[in-house]
């Protein structure tokens, strides 16, 4: 009997394998990440800039990438008001950080992370529950300011927590939600009802 | 418990795996809590939130099992290395800024719990960022500690002697506490920062922590079957290269939605699909050192343990991980109870089994036993009872979880279109309900198997004669 290690099961062998595949895949890995960070940065083909806030957003079915895509449409001031891309950038930057600091993420999904306690919010500005677009600022802010009182169950009896957001907060954080629903995600959610805007 | 027959690593481990246990059986206290408040959504609503007992949940569970890593890590290290740990004192520090840091995070999370938009609540309150809530004064604490345990184990093999294992265990080290760096940092581009905290989630679960219990397989095989070094070596360096070769790309499949480009669906669908083979190996691995030794070892609990990790890791990591990891079904499953059936079964069966194997050979040695298993005066029920309660708990939540989270995909994704009205339709549907009140049922299942556990830990092998630890050999 032959008791010498074949090439393929001996030690030396996968340790270099062990190795060089390591180093591949990071290295790969490497160059992917230097080709997506370009394309997901803010000012982006996927991802807008901040000052999309003064536009109509759309989600609609894309006959070529088969998949619903978000479409930015005419001019529709957020809270009636162009604002600048700076100042567009601070309120939602304002808005995002109220997010983390009331860990919405605990609750919520943010693109579809986070935990399921509670509705996604990647495009829980384009929702339908909110009735129409005439409607919908006014009703986002009472929401937010006091969700006990506004409670949005559908029968489930589940609420969320007030957490005391003062209004000018509900408006960051309502900024934050509808520049995160002009982000591409290749069609997640799929199959989303928007609400009724006034380009249909 | 005498501590006086062990080394100064394995002390120090035995601190670690304190800590750890009592971080368990506050992460499954804390489960128990957000699984009630499925079932009564008012239940302590406005004095500790679901956002409160699922965050306490989770971040024990990273943290505990962190804790049984580096526990598990120092008690092999002075075996390993064959000779004595470097910088004890250091360790001994390190420890005990550790466990007061962690101990005012969760006293933070849980009286403070949420903060004003600004930076100082990520500071020293909440970052509000899933699995790495920890404020960022403690994520600096968390490397400095890592750091000076990465400087132990280095420098203690560096002095003695290298191995496979620990080269391994060291680089691997090495590439977990650079990854949790790369979550340490803020932006508003939401694309950009989930971006980057998948390459902490990610890149620790499902490769350099997968990485990491291939080494302590490795050594727990060698230590309860002795089986041959050179065999372990050789499978722990296969796992290596199939773990990387899929789980470096595999990240890819948490790229599909978040805003990245559309060819990561095709590069995380393919690599994560490969992500399962390494878990496989690990089985075969496993399953035939136990049977080429006839189930012949010197600590039956935690052979069984390490037995439950291979299957766990395949099926919970591997095989569940699988079932939706094809963007073509993720579409529908992303961000629904799939990913908490894949989450239960995978973070138990590849890491607590494992680290409770540790539990296992930590308390033979403590109290001096050549023995673990056969001969005990109970005949050994309590480590019975709780590896069938805590394995039947939670594969059982795991289940009931997979059935919600069915539901959920059909009603409120694949009909409802995941709109606000659609998630809700698919909340009160009764398929769900049943679904949260049998993840309940066995959520009380495997929080009976901790506590019997714990008294199991504190009791095994006590009142015995101390005799030369790990000599004998019995069967399983």
């Amino acid at each position: 009997m032959n008791n010498e290690t074949p090439w393929w099961s001996s030690e030396s062998f996968w340790k270099k394998t062990a190795i060089w595949v390591t180093a591949f895949m990071f290295v790969v890995l490497i160059i992917l990440t230097l080709d997506s960070i370009p394309k997901i940065s803010v000012g982006s083909e996927r991802v807008p800039s901040y000052s999309v806030i003064n536009k109509r957003i759309g989600y609609e079915f894309n006959d070529a990438r088969n998949m619903q895509v978000p479409v930015i449409g005419a001019e529709a001031p957020l809270f009636g008001k162009v604002v600048s891309e700076e100042e567009a950038e601070a309120l939602v930057t304002f808005g995002k950080k109220i997010t983390q600091g009331r860990n919405c993420m605990s609750c919520h999904t943010l693109l579809g992370n986070g935990s399921y306690f509670a509705p996604d919010l990647t495009k829980a500005w384009l929702d339908p529950g909110w009735g129409s677009e005439a409607d919908r600022e006014e009703l986002m802010i009472a929401f937010l300011m006091d969700p006990q009182a506004n409670a949005r169950s559908f029968g489930s009896g589940r609420t969320m927590p007030n957490l005391h957001l003062s209004k000018e907060e509900s408006k960051a954080v309502i900024a934050f939600l509808k520049w995160m629903s002009s982000i591409d995600t290749n069609g997640f959610p799929y199959n989303f009802t928007v609400i009724e805007q006034e380009t249909k | 418990m005498s501590i006086s027959n062990l080394n100064g690593g394995q002390k120090l481990a035995i601190k670690y795996f304190t800590v750890a246990v009592v971080l368990f059986v506050a992460q499954i206290l804390f489960g128990l809590l957000s699984g009630i408040q499925y079932l009564v959504p008012d239940f302590l609503l406005g004095i500790l939130d679901f956002s409160v007992t699922r965050m306490v949940h989770v971040n024990a569970l990273v943290v505990w099992l962190l804790y049984g890593f580096v526990g598990s890590t120092y008690w092999l290290l002075e075996e390993e290395s064959e000779t004595e740990i470097v910088g004890l004192g250091l360790g001994n520090l390190a420890f005990w800024v550790l466990t007061a840091a962690v101990t005012v995070v969760v006293l933070v999370y849980l009286l403070v719990q949420t903060g004003p938009g600004d930076d100082f609540t990520r500071w020293f309150i909440n970052e509000g960022r899933e699995y790495i809530e920890a404020p960022r004064w403690a994520d600096i604490g968390i490397v400095v500690c890592l750091s000076v345990f990465l400087y132990n184990v280095a420098a203690t093999f560096s002095k003695g002697r290298w191995t496979g294992i620990s080269g391994v265990l060291v680089l691997d080290l090495v590439a977990l506490a650079g990854l949790y760096m790369a979550g340490m940092f803020y932006t508003t581009n939401i694309s950009v920062d989930q971006y980057w905290w998948w390459w902490v989630i990610h890149l620790w679960v499902e490769a350099t922590w997968e990485v990491l219990v291939g080494c302590i397989m490795a050594w727990g095989l060698m230590k309860t079957l002795k089986v041959d070094r050179k065999i372990v070596t050789t499978w722990l360096y296969i796992e290596v290269a199939l773990m990387f070769g899929s789980g470096i790309l595999g990240l890819g499949h948490h790229y599909f939605w978040i805003g990245t480009p559309e060819y990561w669906l095709t590069i995380g669908g393919f690599f994560s699909a490969l992500e399962p083979i390494p878990l496989v190996a690990m089985v075969v691995h496993a399953v035939y050192d136990s049977g080429a030794r006839h189930m012949k070892s010197n600590n039956n609990p935690a052979l069984a343990w390490l037995i439950a990790h291979a299957f766990g890791n395949f099926f919970g990591a591997g095989v569940w991980g699988f079932m939706h990891t094809l963007p073509q079904i993720n579409l529908y499953t992303h961000g629904t109870q799939w990913s908490a059936s894949h989450g239960h079964l995978a973070f138990f069966g590849a890491y607590a089994t494992i680290v409770i194997a540790m539990f296992y050979i930590a308390a033979q040695y403590t109290r001096g036993q050549s023995t673990l298993g056969a001969g005990l005066p109970d005949g050994g029920w309590k480590w019975k009872w709780s590896l069938a309660l805590l394995n039947l708990g939670v594969v059982g939540m795991t289940v009931a979880l997979l059935i919600s989270g069915y539901e959920q995909s059909f009603i409120e994704r694949a009909v409802g279109g995941s709109t606000w009205y659609g998630y809700f339709a698919a909340q009160v549907h009764p398929w769900f309900v049943q679904g949260m009140e049998w993840r309940m049922i066995f959520g009380l299942v495997t929080a009976a198997g901790i506590v019997l556990l714990v008294w199991d830990l504190l009791t095994i092998g006590k009142g015995r004669a101390v005799e030369k630890s790990g000599e004998a050999q019995t069967t399983l």
